[in-house]
């Protein structure tokens, strides 16, 4: 049975770890305009992370804020999916995440907007805007790589057989939830298949689905995640910034 | 702009950044005026000395002697390098930094200096240069950065301190330049400015947080001014009676003040600042001179600054390689990019 508390919680974890990642590109992207725009999805994810946090510590009613929430929780206590966790890999894999989010963040803020919860439908509102440029972006850098020469296409395609398992996790039906993500899926399925044919590339035939994110049971690569994001906070208990 | 939700009362920049909005008065005020009736005749080298001594601006369309067009590419180029460099020491503290507001705060500010970077390269081309080669002449090392971001960012205290002296630093030279005679160099200042003004108080902010922190967190604060000012005062470069490129700079009106003109500047505007953070200037030379009104300071060590030019800083290799490599790992992403668009353009002409 999924509360309000942990279905925000799930989104903003999800947010949370998308930007850290994001973040992660700065100084480091191919192309300087790229630089900025990357920068720009990662506050955009940031920004909806800390609504997103914020509300859950409310809805929680333990007195725990933003920090507290994104800082002082383990790898077993995050509730994200395992998608954002994965790392950035070259700039394919990360466009390949982002196109694979983002294609699950549209539905999901849009559905969220008209939800019964006025606060989430707020965030909702404000962050399906951001996820709908985040899905522009993703979109065109995937069919620009697929499409372009034969070693982005190459790139491109070894991306999404890597990452496309992950994306099934996003849609384990909850219908106790705020949304229910398997009510996503037919959504998602149509804009990620005309953009990859549009591409010229193609989905792995596999049957692993990877999950456990939204159990806390994550990939090795979370702790390390949060051991880098969360040194600083903790090596000063109790102090503000 | 993020964060700039803190009280102005006691932040730095108030001063600076009337100068930038008079200079931007200034600049509409003689695009108003025209260029006194005159017209470029014959003699085109009197045009633009008449144009530099009305306080007009050149334009890129405008004749310009050679030495003056190639200075402006290698100091509007050298600008645009620091900030591309500059986002390395303070991009290393993105992902630790301690709350979320911090980190969103840096993340903008980090973009902000690539979006500096890309709006002064755009500069340098209307004087007939390309992006790609001032990019390439920066990866061979045939043009430098500024010299201050060859230090390493140690502790989150470092972003607050690179914010209130490296930025105001920066903000010191720069204000002069947005009355640069040459326009387009002129208008980027005017615009860049702004934005770094921003960025001092928000480190400013950093270090009066940290300041009336935890000892812990005060004595971090402390320990980055303690690195960070020295290497800040020689920003400004070598003292006068050394500076090479000055005097011609000053003719053409590129360059307002010198160097020590603005590295005192500097000196007396962080005094006060310095008092209000409750942290201390590692000079115990620094006293008020009341004959010439103005702090009398310790020199900052000018043979390390030569050295740190040289490529003998700390990070000078760092941060090149960093840029190499992002650069070449990119190479494959921008082929495709540039593969993909042609297809496009082919595509589009069949159609038609």
């Amino acid at each position: 049975m999924t509360g309000p508390f942990d279905f925000t919680l799930r989104l903003g974890d999800d947010a949370l770890i998308a930007a850290q990642r994001l973040g992660e590109w700065s100084t480091r992207a191919p192309e300087m305009e790229e630089d900025i725009a990357l920068a720009n999805i990662a506050l955009d994810q940031l920004g909806a992370a800390r609504l997103l946090l914020t509300y859950a510590g409310e809805l929680e009613g333990a007195g725990r804020d933003e920090d507290a929430l994104a800082y002082l929780r383990d790898d077993r206590e995050f509730r994200n999916c395992l998608l954002v966790e994965l790392p950035n890999g070259d700039f394919a894999v990360t466009m390949a995440k982002l196109l694979f989010l983002s294609a699950y963040q549209v539905p999901l803020y849009t559905a969220l907007a008209g939800c019964a919860d006025e606060r989430l439908a707020a965030i909702g509102a404000k962050a399906r805007k951001e996820s709908a440029y985040h899905l522009d972006h993703a979109s065109l850098w995937v069919r620009r790589l697929g499409d372009g020469t034969e070693e982005s296409h190459r790139r491109m395609q070894a991306a999404v057989d890597e990452v496309w398992p992950y994306t099934h996790e996003l849609f384990t039906p909850d219908p106790a939830a705020p949304v229910d993500p398997a009510t996503l899926r037919a959504d998602f399925d149509a804009t990620v298949t005309a953009v990859l044919d549009e591409a010229t590339l193609t989905l792995p035939q596999t049957s692993w689905t990877p999950a456990g994110g939204r159990d806390g049971v994550h990939t090795e690569h979370l702790s390390y995640l949060l051991a880098e994001m969360q040194v600083l906070h903790r090596a000063h208990p109790g102090a503000r910034w | 702009m993020y964060g700039n939700d803190f009280p102005a009362g006691d932040a730095p920049g108030g001063g600076l950044l009337d100068e930038v909005e008079a200079a931007e008065a200034a600049l509409r005020e003689a695009a108003e005026r025209g260029r006194r009736g005159a017209t470029a005749g014959e003699d085109l080298a009197a045009y633009f000395a008449e144009v530099i001594d009305a306080d007009q601006k050149i334009e890129p369309r405008d004749w310009m002697p050679e030495a003056y067009r190639k200075t402006l590419i290698r100091q509007i180029a050298q600008h645009a390098h620091s900030e591309i460099i500059g986002m390395q020491p303070e991009g290393n503290w993105i992902s630790r930094a301690p709350s979320l507001k911090r980190k969103a705060i840096l993340l903008a500010k980090v973009q902000d200096e690539a979006g500096h970077g890309l709006y002064l390269y755009a500069a340098a081309e209307t004087l007939g240069v390309s992006r790609d080669e001032l990019v390439d002449l920066l990866l061979s090392g045939r043009q430098k950065y500024s010299s201050i971001f060859n230090y390493p960012t140690l502790t989150w205290a470092d972003v607050g301190a690179i914010g209130w002296l490296v930025d105001g630093a920066a903000i010191v030279n720069q204000v002069p330049l947005c009355r640069c005679s040459y326009g387009p160099y002129a208008r980027a200042m005017i615009r860049v400015c702004k934005e770094e003004s921003f960025h001092q108080r928000q480190g400013y902010e950093i270090l009066h947080t940290l300041a009336h922190g935890t000892p812990a967190q005060k004595a971090m604060a402390q320990d980055a001014v303690d690195r960070w000012w020295y290497p800040s005062l020689a920003m400004f470069g070598p003292p006068d009676s050394d500076s090479t490129h000055s005097a011609q700079s000053m003719a053409w009106k590129i360059k307002r003040f010198s160097n020590d003109e603005l590295r005192q500047r500097f000196v007396d505007m962080c005094v006060q600042q310095a008092e209000v953070l409750g942290l201390t200037i590692p000079d115990p030379a620094l006293r008020w001179n009341d004959e010439r009104q103005a702090y009398d300071y310790t020199q900052p060590d000018y043979d390390e600054l030569m050295r740190v030019i040289k490529g003998e800083g700390p990070c000078n290799r760092q941060r090149m390689e960093h840029r190499r490599r992002a650069h070449a790992e990119g190479a494959w992403v921008r082929e495709a990019a540039a593969a993909y668009a042609a297809k496009q353009r082919n595509k589009e002409k069949v159609a038609a």
